[in-house]
C-alpha cells in the first residue's frame, strides 16, 4: 500500500516521524460512541424489543457426556405462555467457525459433550414462562465416559468426542521443525529445559450474549446479535437455516465487551433466528452469566516443555517448544489456537532454529478458543520466564540479554514470518529507565521485586478464516451534498474504539470534522464485508480500506475543485472543512461547496476502498497461522510485594511500553494498554478455569467450579496498581498512517513479568499462572528446606513421536542466508506434516 | 437474566404484625430485609418462598440507641452502621467488620439483621438450579450427599457473616421477637455448628435488635478485626479473625478470639484465648498463643482458595490481628 506520508522504516527518528501535520490522527479525542455509552443510550442487543416478541430459553445438558435417548416436552408444553419448541432435529446442519471443524449443532442431535451443551429451545410470551418451561424439559441420557484433562484424552482414545479428530480424542497433532534444532543445542553452552503451565481463563465481558431476530416478508430474517464477527455468523446462519445468504441480514450490535468470547457463531444465535422464522414473531434470547461460561471459547489451559540452547554470552542457538492444549468439547478456533501456541515464539528474539510440537485434546468441558492474545500468552509466559532464568544463571542483565538477541526489522524468522518495524528495543529501554530496573533489580529489600518481560502480537491475521481471494476489509463512503460523510463498513465496535478509528481516518483524509461523519457499521446487508473484530486486525485493515476510500473521494473532489478554481489538483489541501490552494490558502471552497462542485460535475458521489494483506513467504502446512502485515511489541516491568509468611503477593506498580507504530487516538491506545495490563494481572493473579469432578463412584458430574462473576475471580479496581504507559511511535509502512495494533499485545508481558518479579522478591520460581498464594508459600517452604525453590508442573505427557516429521529443508545450520536464498528462488519448503486423519464428520 | 420466581409480598407496618404474618404463614414464608442474600438465593432456587414478608416498613427495627449499652436495630443498613458514631468511637472493630462486608453498593441495601441471619455458603450450593441439577444437588437443598465430605452425615457450609465473629467476641446479645413473645440471647448462642440448621432461632422469630454491652466498648477492651479474602472488595471472607482483649496491669485478664468464615458457625479459638490469659501482650506471647489456632481451623474445600493453605495461614493472621489489638503494629486491614 503506497503511503507517501510515511518515510520507510528506519529513516525517521521517533520524534520527527510526524513531519506531516495531522489534524485528527495522533491527537487524543473523545470516542465517537462515548457519549451514548456513558449516558445509557447505546442500544445493546438485549435492549432491542418489538411488539409480540417471543422470549427464548435453552434447555442445556446437565451431564458432561451422553447420548440423548429422548427429550420429553410434555411437562414444558403445559407451562402457560409457551409458544413453541425447537430441538436438534429441526436444525440438523453442523456449523463451526473454522471450515475444518464444522462440529457444532445449534441444538444437540444425539450427543451432548459438556454440561451446558444446548439441547432444546423454548419460546414463550415472557422470559419467566420460557425459563419455567426450559426447566420442565426432560431429557433421558445414556451416560458416556468423560474426559477431564489432556492426560485423560490421551489415555481415552474411545469413545471419541468427534470422529474427525487427528487421533482418538486428540483433535489436532502438530509437529514442525525449522532448521536442525539438535545441532543448535550441540552448539550451545547450556540447554535450559523448563515445564510451564498456563491455566485457562475466560473473557468475562460485562455484557452477556444476546440475540434478537425479526422475521420479514418473503421468508427473510434480520438478526441483531452481540457478536464480534457478523460476517462469519452470516455464513453460519446461511448454512444451518438453509436460506440464501441474501435473505439473511446480520447486524452486530455494539458489544459490551468481547475479548474473543463473541467471535464464534453460537447455537443460541441460530436458534433465535430459527425460532423467529418458525413462530413468525420477533424473538429474543439473552443468556445468563452461567450460560456465558458455557459458551466460553476462552484461553486454553496449556502445558509447555521449553528447551532453549544458549551460548555463554547469551546468544540463542535454537529452541524446541512442546505444548498441550485442553480444548474442551468443540473445535472452535482450536486448530488456529494450537498453531498460535508456537507461531509467535520467534518474532521477538532471533532464534536461528526452531521446533514446535503441539497437541490439542478434546475434553468434556466448554470449548476453548480465542481470548485476547489468542494462544500466544501461554508460550510467551514460558519463554519470558525462561529468559529470566537464563539471565540469572549466566549472570546477565535480563534487559541486556533480550536486547542482545533482538530480532531485526524486515527479517524473515525461522518459521518464515516476515517482520515489519521492531520497536521492542525502544520498549525495553523505556520501561527499564522508567522503573530504574538496572539500579533496582536484584537489590531490593526482601519481599519486594521487579520483573521484566516482553511480548509481541499480530496486527491482523494474514489469512481469512475461509479460503478466498477477496478483501478482508472494505469501506464505502457516500458524500451528501450537505457535506455529510456517510461511512459504511462491516467492522464491529466491541468497546475497543474501532468506530472512532474508522471515523478518524476518514476525517483526516477529507479534512472534515468527526461530527461531519456518520457511521453505518457491522451490517451484512448494508456495509462492505469486514471479517470481524479479532486478531487485532481492525485498525490496520479497516484503516487501510477507509483511507483508500477516502483518498478516492478526495481525488474526485480535488478534480472538481481544481477545475472550478483553476489550480492544479496536486496543490489542493483538505483541512479544517475547506479545500484550498496550498500556495494561496485564501483561495478555496468550503467543504460543502466542494462536495456540491463535485456532485454537479460527476454525479452522485460514492467511493470504496478495500484491503488485502501482503502474502506471507511461508509455504508449509500450518504457515497460515502467524503471518501478519506487521507485529506490535511490548515490554513491561512489574514491581511486586510478597508476604513471606503467607505467600500473598500483589503488584505495586506497572511500567509498560508499547510499540504502536503510530497512535491514531492516543487516549484509546492508552486505554487498551491499561485494559490489557488489567486482564494480564487477572490471569497472573487469580483467573482460572477450574472444574469439579465428583467422586466417580457416586456421580458422573464434571462441572465448571464457579460459573459466576462473584466466584470466578478477576481483578477489581482495588487490586489495580498504578500503570505508567509509554507509547513508542516508530511508524510502520505496513499500517495506516504507520499504526499497529494495541488491543491484545500489551497483555502478553504481564504474567511473566509478575512471575519474574516474585523471583526477584523472594527467590522462588512459580512456573505457572495463576500464581496463587499457596504456590508461593509452598515454594518458600521448599526453599527453606533446601529443595528446589520452585512450584510448577512436574510432568509432560509423552505422545508417540511417530507423528513428528523432520523439516524437508535439509539445512546444516538453518542460517538466515539460506532462508533468504530459498525465498529468492521462490522455492517451497515442506516443513511439517501430520498423520492422515479422517476429515469431516 | 436470572429471574425471581413468583411469590406473594407482604409489607407489615409493625413488628407485631410482621410476627403475626410470619407465624401464620409457617415455614413457606421468609422475611426479607435488604434482600442481598435472599434475592440471589431465590433466583438460584436454593431457597424457596411462597410469601415474602418485607421488614422495610417496620419502625421498631430501625435506629441506633446509644446509652451505656448500644442497641442496633436489625434494619439498620450496613452503610449507616459502619459510619455510626457510636460504633466508630466505641466499637471500632465492629464498624470495621461491617465495613468489610461485600461492597459499598450492597452495604447501602444490606442490613445487620440480614447479616447475622445470612445463609451459610458453599461453592456446591451457591449455584443456579441448572448447575445443581448437574451434581444431583447436595444435602443442604434437595440432595442427599454432602459433596465436600461425601461420607459425612452433616453439611459443612460456611457461616460467612462478617459481623458475626466480632459480635461474638464483643459478647453481644440479640433480641428475638415472635408472636409468642420476645427473648434475648447471646449472639454466640444464635449459631449452631451445622451448615443446614445454622441458626438456633425458631423460624417464626424475627431478629429485632443487637445489643452491645457497655463493658465491651473501647474503654474496656482492646479489639481488632481482620478479614482474609481474594479481593479488596465484594468478596466473602475465607477466614476472619475477631479479637477482644481485656488487660489489667499489662496482663491479659480476659480474651476472646473468634474465627469467622472457616466453619459453619463463628468458632471460638479457645486455646488461643486460654494461652493469652495471664500473659503480657508481647511479641513472644502473642506468637505462642496464635500457634494454637491451627487446630481450631479445619477449612474444607468449599470456598475460594486452597483449603490447606487457609488452615496453614490461620495462625499468621491470628497473630497479626492480636498484634493489632495489642497495639504492637497497625492492623493489616480487611
Ligand atoms: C456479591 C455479594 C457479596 C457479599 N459479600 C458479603 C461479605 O463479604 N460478608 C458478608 O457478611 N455478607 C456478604 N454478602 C451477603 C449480604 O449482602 C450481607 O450479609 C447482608 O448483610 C445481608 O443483609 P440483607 O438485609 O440484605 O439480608 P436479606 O437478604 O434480606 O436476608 C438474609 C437472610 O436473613 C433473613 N433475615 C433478614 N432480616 C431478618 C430479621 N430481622 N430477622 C430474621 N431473619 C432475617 C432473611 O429471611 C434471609 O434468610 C454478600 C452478598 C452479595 C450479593
Ligand atoms: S457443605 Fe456439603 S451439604 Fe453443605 S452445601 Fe456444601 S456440599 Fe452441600
Amino acid at each position: 500500500m503506497p503511503d507517501p506520508g510515511i518515510p520507510p522504516a528506519g529513516t525517521a527518528a521517533p520524534g520527527e516521524a510526524a513531519e506531516r501535520d495531522f489534524a485528527v490522527v495522533g491527537t487524543p479525542f473523545r470516542r465517537v460512541d462515548g457519549r451514548a455509552k456513558v449516558t445509557g443510550s447505546t442500544r445493546f442487543a438485549d435492549d432491542l424489543s418489538w411488539p409480540r416478541m417471543a422470549f427464548v430459553k435453552l434447555a442445556r445438558s446437565t451431564v458432561p457426556h451422553a447420548r440423548i435417548r429422548g427429550i420429553d416436552l410434555t411437562r414444558a408444553e403445559r407451562v402457560p405462555g409457551v409458544l413453541g419448541f425447537l430441538t436438534g432435529a429441526d436444525l440438523p446442519s453442523t456449523f463451526g467457525i473454522l471450515p475444518v471443524s464444522q462440529d457444532e449443532h445449534a441444538l444437540a442431535r444425539d450427543l451432548v459433550r459438556h454440561v451446558g451443551d444446548p439441547i432444546a429451545a423454548v419460546a414463550a410470551t415472557s422470559e419467566d414462562a420460557a425459563h419455567e418451561a426450559a426447566l420442565a424439559i426432560e431429557v433421558d441420557y445414556e451416560l458416556l465416559p468423560t474426559i477431564g484433562s489432556v492426560e485423560e484424552a490421551i489415555a481415552t482414545p474411545e469413545p471419541r468426542l468427534h470422529g474427525y479428530a487427528d487421533r482418538g480424542n486428540l483433535h489436532k497433532v502438530v509437529s514442525m521443525e525449522f532448521g536442525d534444532v539438535e545441532a543448535g543445542f550441540a552448539e550451545a553452552d547450556r540447554v535450559f529445559e523448563d515445564l510451564f503451565f498456563y491455566d485457562g481463563n475466560t473473557h468475562l465481558p460485562l455484557e452477556q450474549h444476546a440475540t434478537v431476530a425479526l422475521p420479514e416478508d418473503e421468508g427473510r430474517v434480520t438478526v441483531w446479535s452481540s457478536t464480534q464477527t457478523p460476517h462469519y455468523l452470516h455464513r453460519a446462519l446461511t448454512r444451518v437455516l438453509g436460506l440464501p445468504a441474501s435473505h439473511i441480514r446480520v447486524v452486530a450490535t455494539p458489544n459490551g465487551g468481547g475479548f474473543g468470547g463473541k467471535s464464534d457463531p453460537f447455537g443460541h444465535e441460530i436458534v433465535c433466528a430459527a425460532m423467529a422464522l418458525k413462530l413468525g414473531r420477533p424473538a429474543r434470547i439473552a443468556l445468563t452469566r452461567e450460560e456465558v461460561f458455557y459458551c466460553h471459547r476462552g484461553r486454553h489451559p496449556v502445558l509447555m516443555r521449553l528447551r532453549t540452547g544458549v551460548r555463554a554470552d547469551g546468544t540463542l542457538t535454537g529452541q524446541s517448544l512442546e505444548t498441550t492444549l485442553d480444548g474442551g468439547a468443540y473445535g472452535s478456533y482450536g486448530v488456529a489456537s494450537t498453531y498460535y501456541t508456537g507461531a509467535l515464539q520467534t518474532v521477538t528474539y532471533r532464534l536461528p532454529r526452531y521446533r514446535f510440537e503441539a497437541i490439542r485434546a478434546f475434553t468434556n468441558k466448554p470449548a476453548c478458543g480465542p481470548k485476547r492474545g489468542h494462544g500466544t500468552p501461554q508460550p510467551r509466559f514460558g519463554w519470558e520466564v525462561q529468559l529470566d532464568k537464563i539471565a540469572v544463571e549466566l549472570g546477565l542483565d535480563p534487559a541486556a540479554l533480550r536486547l542482545r538477541n533482538l530480532e531485526q526489522p524486515g527479517t524473515v524468522t525461522a518459521n518464515w514470518l516476515r517482520l515489519g518495524t521492531v520497536g521492542l528495543g525502544s520498549c525495553i529501554e523505556a520501561v527499564v529507565a522508567g522503573s530504574r530496573f538496572r539500579e533496582r533489580w536484584g537489590r531490593m529489600p526482601e519481599g519486594r521485586g521487579l520483573g521484566l518481560a516482553c511480548g509481541s502480537y499480530l496486527c491482523g491475521a494474514g489469512l481469512p478464516i475461509y479460503w478466498n481471494h477477496m478483501p478482508q476489509s472494505g469501506v464505502a463512503i457516500h458524500l451528501d451534498r450537505g457535506g455529510g460523510v456517510a461511512v459504511f463498513c462491516g467492522q464491529t465496535e466491541i468497546g475497543q474504539g474501532s468506530d472512532s478509528v474508522l471515523a478518524a481516518v476518514v476525517a483526516e483524509v477529507l479534512g472534515v470534522g468527526l461530527a461531519d461523519i456518520r457511521l453505518q457499521v457491522a451490517d451484512t446487508a448494508f456495509t462492505p464485508v469486514d471479517l470481524g473484530s479479532y486478531s487485532s486486525r481492525v485498525t490496520l485493515m479497516v484503516g487501510h480500506a477507509a483511507r483508500e476510500a477516502a483518498e478516492r473521494a478526495r481525488e474526485t473532489i480535488a478534480r472538481a475543485v481544481a477545475a472550478q478554481l483553476e489550480v492544479p489538483a496536486e496543490r489542493l489541501v483538505f483541512a479544517e472543512r475547506r479545500v484550498f490552494d496550498a500556495a494561496d490558502p485564501g483561495r478555496g471552497l468550503a467543504w460543502e461547496e466542494a462536495v456540491i462542485a463535485a456532485e454537479a460535475r460527476f454525479g452522485t458521489l460514492a467511493t470504496t476502498g478495500s484491503y488485502i494483506p501482503p502474502r506471507s513467504p511461508g509455504k508449509y502446512r500450518g504457515a497460515g497461522v502467524g503471518p501478519s502485515p506487521t507485529y506490535s511489541y511490548s515490554a513491561a516491568v512489574v514491581e511486586v510485594e510478597v508476604d513471606r509468611e503467607t505467600g500473598v503477593w500483589r503488584p505495586v506498580q506497572v511500567w509498560i511500553a508499547h510499540d504502536i507504530g503510530r497512535a491514531i487516538n492516543p487516549a484509546l491506545v492508552v486505554g487498551q494498554v491499561e485494559g490489557s495490563v488489567y486482564m494480564g494481572l487477572g490471569e497472573a493473579m487469580m483467573e482460572e478455569s477450574a472444574f469439579r469432578r465428583l467422586p466417580k463412584a457416586r456421580s458422573h458430574a464434571l462441572v465448571h467450579k464457579f460459573p459466576s462473576v462473584l466466584e470466578y475471580k478477576s481483578l477489581t479496581f482495588e487490586e489495580m496498581p498504578p500503570v505508567t504507559t509509554y507509547l513508542i511511535e516508530e511508524p510502520d509502512p505496513a499500517g495506516p498512517f504507520g499504526a499497529k495494533e494495541v488491543g491484545q499485545g500489551p497483555l502478553l508481558p504481564i504474567p511473566p513479568a509478575c512471575a519474574n518479579a516474585i523471583f526477584d522478591a523472594v527467590g522462588v520460581r512459580i512456573d505457572q499462572v495463576p500464581i496463587h498464594p499457596h504456590m508461593v508459600l509452598k515454594a518458600l517452604e521448599a526453599k527453606a528446606k533446601g529443595r528446589p525453590p520452585r512450584h510448577g508442573p512436574e510432568r509432560f505427557p509423552e505422545v508417540e513421536a511417530e507423528l513428528k516429521l523432520a523439516t524437508g529443508r535439509k539445512s546444516k545450520d538453518g542460517t538466515m542466508t539460506e532462508r533468504d536464498e530459498a525465498l529468492r528462488a521462490g522455492s517451497v519448503a515442506v516443513l511439517t506434516t501430520k498423520l492422515e486423519g479422517k476429515r469431516g464428520e | 437474566m436470572l429471574r425471581l420466581p413468583a411469590f406473594r409480598l407482604r409489607q407489615p407496618t409493625s413488628l407485631a404484625e410482621a410476627c403475626r404474618i410470619l407465624s401464620g404463614e409457617g415455614p413457606a414464608a421468609r422475611v426479607v430485609a435488604g434482600g442481598t442474600d435472599l434475592w440471589p438465593n431465590l433466583k438460584r432456587r436454593n431457597q424457596k418462598a411462597s410469601t415474602v414478608i418485607s421488614l422495610a416498613r417496620v419502625p421498631e427495627l430501625a435506629g441506633v440507641r446509644a446509652g451505656g449499652e448500644v442497641r442496633l436495630g436489625a434494619m439498620e443498613t450496613l452503610a449507616d452502621l459502619e459510619r455510626a458514631p457510636a460504633l466508630v468511637t466505641r466499637y471500632p472493630a465492629l464498624a470495621r467488620a461491617i465495613g468489610s462486608i461485600s461492597s459499598p453498593v450492597l452495604r447501602n441495601l444490606g442490613t445487620l439483621g440480614g447479616n447475622v441471619c445470612l445463609d451459610t455458603r458453599c461453592t456446591y450450593y451457591d449455584q443456579n438450579e441448572e448447575w445443581r441439577r448437574s451434581i444431583h444437588y447436595c444435602m443442604k437443598a434437595e440432595g442427599r450427599i454432602c459433596w465436600v465430605a461425601p461420607s459425612s452425615p452433616r453439611c459443612w457450609a460456611v457461616q460467612s457473616a462478617d459481623s458475626a465473629p466480632m459480635l461474638v467476641a464483643l459478647d453481644a446479645r440479640v433480641r428475638l421477637a415472635s408472636s409468642a413473645g420476645e427473648r434475648e440471647i447471646p449472639v454466640a448462642a444464635l449459631y449452631r455448628d451445622d451448615g443446614i440448621d445454622y441458626l438456633a432461632k425458631r423460624p417464626d422469630e424475627i431478629v429485632a435488635e443487637v445489643a452491645l454491652p457497655a463493658e465491651s466498648d473501647a474503654a474496656h477492651l482492646r479489639t481488632a478485626f481482620f478479614k482474609l479474602r481474594r479481593r479488596g472488595s465484594i468478596d466473602f471472607g475465607v477466614l476472619s479473625v475477631a479479637v477482644a482483649l481485656r488487660t489489667e496491669g499489662g496482663r491479659v485478664t480476659d480474651a476472646r478470639v473468634v474465627l469467622g468464615s472457616i466453619a459453619s458457625f463463628p468458632s471460638p479459638a479457645g486455646e488461643v484465648a486460654r494461652a493469652l490469659i495471664g500473659a503480657p501482650l508481647t511479641t513472644e506471647s502473642i506468637r505462642a498463643a496464635a500457634q494454637r489456632s491451627r487446630a481450631a481451623a479445619t477449612p474444607m474445600d468449599n470456598t475460594d482458595f486452597d483449603p490447606r493453605w487457609r488452615g496453614q495461614v490461620t495462625p499468621v493472621y491470628v497473630e497479626r490481628t492480636l498484634r493489632a489489638a495489642a497495639g504492637l503494629d497497625a492492623a493489616d486491614g480487611a
